[in-house]
C-alpha cells in the first residue's frame, strides 16, 4: 500500500493523470481494438462502467467473447445476447455510483447473419431458400471475416436506434486485427467480384463460358460441377440481396471514419501484442480513423526498473544467503516473529529473483514510450492482482481508465 | 514418457499470443537435434516463423534453417500449382498465375478449399516420406478446427471431382493417432487455458485428429515452498526494517516478489483446471493399441531479453529436457 501512495504522489507532481473521460464524453461510438489476450473485453466493459460513473446517459457495451465469469458478472449468461441493462442496484452493491444506465449485449454471429438475410431478402421464398441452403452456415462463418463485419453491422444498427448515447464495441479476436477495418470494403468487393458474376450467370450460358475458359474446366474438374452448382445456387440467392448489402457496407464504412467514432487500442507491453498494437494504431491513422487513446494494460509498476531498487536488491542478495552474517534476516525475523533461517531464505530469493522482473519492467517501459507516441492519450493500467471477473474488479479498472483515485485501494 | 517425435505430423496451435510459433519452431529444432529430418511450416504467412529463425523470408520452397531443419511458409496458390502439376497434368502450367489468382476467388468462397490445399500439401509430404517429421505452425485455436477438419468438410460437401477423391488418403493420415497429433499450446492465463480446454474437448469429435500434447508455456517457477510463502507474506509488513537496511529500493524488491508470486499462483490455478480436463480425455485407440495419455509439457518463463533464434533455442532446450 505504501508503494501505491508514493507512486500516485509522484505522478501528480509531474502532470495530471491521463484520463479517458474526455473521450467518453465526446464520442458516440468507441471501438476497442488490439491483439488477442490483452484484455480487450474487460477494458470495453470497464469503459462502459467509467462512462456511466462519469455522466448521465445510456451506454451500451457490445461484447464478443467474454470469459465466462465476466459474462456472468455482466448478466450475459442469465439474460442472453440481446441488449439488457445492468441494474443500478447491482452496480451500487459493488461499491459503484452510476449516474447513467449501463447496458450490455453479446454479439451472436449466427443470429446476426440470419437477421441480415431477413432484412435484405426481397421476399419470403428467397429468405427461406438462403437459410435452408447447406452452404449458408459454412460460408457465412468462414468468408470475408464475417465476425468482424457483423460487429460493425451491429454497431451501426445499435447506434442508429438512437437509444444509446454511447456504444462501445469489443472488436472480435481476429487473426489480423486490421481485418476489421477492411471488412465492410471486402463485403462490397465480394459482390462486385468476377467469381460472383460468373457463378451467378444462368447455368446454360455458363456452359458456353465453360468451354471457352480453361480455368473453369480445371475448376470443374477439381471441385466437381455438382459442388460448383451448389455454390452457384447459393450465390444466385445471395445476389438478390446485393444492393442492400452493399449500401449497408458503405454506411458501415462511413461510420468508421465518422468524427463521432474513436478507436481505443488496448495492449499489454509484451513484445508481440505491443508490436501488433503499434501496427494497428499506425494503420488506423493511415486510414484517417481516430485513435482516441491507447490503453497499456497489465503494466508492471515502473519503479521496479529504477536503479534504486536494483541497488537494494543487490545489496540484499549479498547480505542474505549462506555466506552472509544473517543480521538483516534476524532484524526482519524479530519484526515478523518467524524463524530467522526461513526469513533469510525468503529474503535471498526475493533479492535474487528481482532482476528477472526488473528486466521485464524495463522492457515494458520502453514499449510504453513507443506506443504513447501514437495517440494523444495513453492510459496505463497497472497489473491488478488477479483476473477481473466481477463488477468490483471492473470498477477498479474503470478508475484507472479515468485516471481517478482507486476507491478500493484507498479503503 | 511421450512419443511426440514418433509421430509424422504435428499441428501446433493455441490462442494468439501464447507463443505458438516459438513452440512449433522449438519442437522442430529438438527433433532435428535428435537426428530427424524435419519440415516446419508456417500456415498464416505472417512471417513469425521467419522471425523465429531469423531469416529474412520463408517461401513455399523450403529453406534449410539448421542442419536437418527445413522451413517453409504455406501459399495456397503454390500448393494449387503443385497439386495441378502432380494430379491434373494440364498442359498450360506456364499460364497458371492467372488461373491460380482466379482460383483464389473460388477458394475464398468455397468452404474448405483453401484449407485442404494447405493441409493437403503437408499430408503429401508425410505420404511421400520426404521428412521424418512435419511440424505445422497452424492456425490459432479458434480457427484450427476448420483448418484440420477441412478434408472432412470437403468429403461431406463435395460429391464428385478430384478434390473428393483426394480427401480419403488425407483423412487416413490425419485421423491416425500414431501418425498425426495436435499440440495445444497455452500460457497459464484464463483465456488461453479456457480456449485450450474447449479445443481439446471438441478436437477429435470435429476433426478426427487427436491431441498429442499440451505445452504450458511461460510458466513461472515457484519462488517459495509452503512455509516460505507464509513468511514472504509477513515480510511485506516488515518493509520498513528492510528499507533501513538496504535503502528505499527495498519497497520495490518486496513488491516484485509479491507480483511474481501472485501471478504464479493464479497461473497454477488455471493449469490445474487444464490438468483436470486433460486427465479425463480418452487416450486415442489405434490399430497398434492404446497410446499413452496426453502429456502436459511445461516450458518456464524465460525472463530473457532475447528475441528470435535465441528464444527458440532456449525453449527447445527446455522441451528437450521435458520430452524423453
Amino acid at each position: 500500500m505504501a508503494t501505491k501512495r508514493t507512486r500516485a504522489k509522484r505522478s501528480v507532481a509531474t502532470d495530471e493523470q491521463p484520463s479517458l473521460d474526455p473521450l467518453l464524453a465526446s464520442r458516440e461510438m468507441i471501438l476497442v481494438a488490439g491483439s488477442g489476450g490483452v484484455g480487450k473485453t474487460t477494458v470495453a466493459a470497464a469503459l462502459g462502467l467509467a462512462a456511466v460513473q462519469r455522466q448521465p446517459g445510456r451506454v451500451l457495451v457490445l461484447t464478443v467473447d467474454p470469459a465466462r465469469r465476466l459474462a456472468t458478472a455482466l448478466g450475459l449468461e442469465a439474460l442472453g445476447n440481446a441488449p439488457h441493462p445492468i441494474p443500478n442496484e447491482a452496480l451500487e452493491a459493488a461499491g459503484l455510483e452510476p449516474r447513467g444506465e449501463l447496458h450490455v449485449a453479446m454479439l451472436d454471429t449466427k443470429a446476426g447473419w440470419d437477421e441480415l438475410i431477413r432484412r435484405h431478402a426481397p421476399d419470403a421464398a428467397t429468405r427461406r431458400a438462403v437459410l435452408a441452403n447447406p452452404l449458408y452456415e459454412n460460408i457465412t462463418s468462414r468468408f470475408v471475416h464475417s465476425h468482424d463485419y457483423l460487429a460493425m453491422e451491429q454497431l451501426h444498427d445499435l447506434h442508429a436506434t438512437g437509444e444509446y448515447d454511447l456504444v462501445i464495441v469489443d472488436t472480435p479476436p481476429s487473426r489480423n486485427a486490421l481485418a476489421i477495418l477492411d471488412a465492410p470494403g471486402r463485403m462490397a468487393d465480394f459482390f462486385g467480384s468476377r467469381l460472383l458474376r460468373w457463378l451467378t450467370v444462368p447455368y446454360r450460358s455458363r456452359l458456353f463460358t465453360f468451354a471457352s475458359k480453361p480455368f473453369y474446366q480445371v475448376a470443374d474438374r477439381i471441385l466437381g460441377s455438382r459442388f460448383l452448382q451448389d455454390v452457384a445456387d447459393f450465390f444466385v440467392l445471395f445476389q438478390q440481396m446485393e444492393a442492400g448489402f452493399v449500401k449497408r457496407a458503405n454506411e458501415v464504412e462511413a461510420l468508421l471514419v465518422d468524427p463521432r467514432t474513436a478507436f481505443v487500442v488496448v495492449s499489454t507491453l509484451e513484445a508481440a501484442p505491443a508490436h501488433e498494437a503499434r501496427f494497428l494504431a499506425e494503420s488506423l491513422l493511415e486510414r484517417k480513423m481516430t485513435v482516441g487513446a491507447i490503453v497499456a494494460n497489465r503494466v508492471l509498476p515502473p519503479h521496479l526498473a529504477s536503479p534504486l531498487a536494483s541497488e537494494a536488491a543487490h545489496d540484499l542478495a549479498e547480505r542474505t544467503g549462506r555466506d552472509a552474517d544473517g543480521a538483516i534476516a534476524a532484524d526482519v525475523a524479530a519484526a515478523t516473529g518467524d524463524d530467522p533461517d526461513v526469513v533469510d531464505r525468503v529474503l535471498h530469493q526475493m533479492a535474487t529473483r528481482f532482476d528477472d522482473l526488473a528486466m521485464v519492467a524495463a522492457r515494458e517501459a520502453d514499449r510504453r514510450t513507443e506506443l504513447a507516441a501514437l495517440a494523444a492519450t495513453t492510459v496505463t493500467v497497472p497489473w491488478l492482482s488477479g483476473d477481473i471477473h466481477d463488477l468490483r474488479g471492473l470498477g477498479r479498472l474503470a478508475c484507472h481508465l479515468r485516471g481517478v483515485a482507486d476507491q478500493a485501494d484507498s479503503s | 514418457m511421450t512419443n511426440l517425435f514418433d509421430l509424422d505430423l504435428l499441428f501446433v496451435t493455441g490462442k494468439g499470443g501464447v507463443g505458438k510459433t516459438t513452440v512449433a519452431a522449438a519442437l522442430a529444432e529438438v527433433a532435428a537435434r535428435r537426428g530427424q529430418r524435419v519440415l516446419v511450416c508456417e500456415m498464416d504467412a505472417k512471417g513469425a516463423l521467419a522471425t523465429a529463425f531469423e531469416v529474412t523470408e520463408l517461401a513455399f520452397e523450403t529453406t534449410e534453417v539448421a542442419p536437418n531443419l527445413h522451413a517453409m511458409s504455406m501459399s495456397t496458390e503454390d500448393s494449387l500449382r503443385e497439386y495441378l502439376r502432380l494430379y491434373v497434368k494440364i498442359p498450360f502450367v506456364g499460364r497458371l498465375g492467372v488461373l491460380a489468382s482466379t482460383f483464389d476467388f473460388v477458394a475464398d468462397a468455397a468452404p474448405g478449399v483453401k484449407e485442404i490445399l494447405a493441409v493437403g500439401k503437408l499430408c503429401w509430404e508425410v505420404k511421400e516420406r520426404n521428412y521424418d517429421l512435419v511440424v505445422v505452425d497452424a492456425e490459432a485455436s479458434g480457427h484450427v478446427v476448420s483448418q484440420i477438419g477441412a478434408p472432412r468438410v470437403i468429403a461431406d460437401l463435395v460429391q464428385v471431382g478430384l478434390v473428393r477423391e483426394q480427401t480419403q488418403w488425407m483423412l487416413d493420415i490425419l485421423e491416425d493417432p500414431m501418425r498425426t497429433g495436435v499440440v495445444v499450446t497455452t500460457t497459464p492465463e484464463e483465456m488461453p487455458v479456457t480456449e485450450s480446454i474447449e479445443l481439446l474437448q471438441r478436437l477429435t469429435g470435429e476433426t478426427g485428429t487427436h491431441p498429442a500434447a499440451v505445452v504450458a508455456n511461460r510458466v513461472l517457477p515457484a519462488m517459495f515452498d509452503r512455509a516460505e510463502q507464509k513468511v514472504a507474506r509477513h515480510v511485506r509488513h516488515a518493509v520498513p526494517v528492510l528499507v533501513d537496511a538496504v535503502g528505499p529500493g527495498a519497497v520495490a524488491v518486496v513488491e516484485a516478489a509479491s507480483i511474481i508470486e501472485s501471478r504464479r499462483s493464479i497461473g497454477a490455478e488455471h493449469l490445474d483446471r487444464l490438468r483436470a480436463v486433460v486427465s479425463e480425455l480418452d487416450p486415442p485407440m489405434s490399430a497398434r493399441g492404446r497410446s499413452s495419455p496426453v502429456p502436459i509439457i511445461t516450458v518456464p518463463e524465460l525472463f530473457s531479453r532475447a528475441h528470435g533464434r535465441r528464444v527458440v533455442t532456449l525453449v527447445a532446450d527446455s522441451l528437450d529436457e521435458e520430452i524423453s
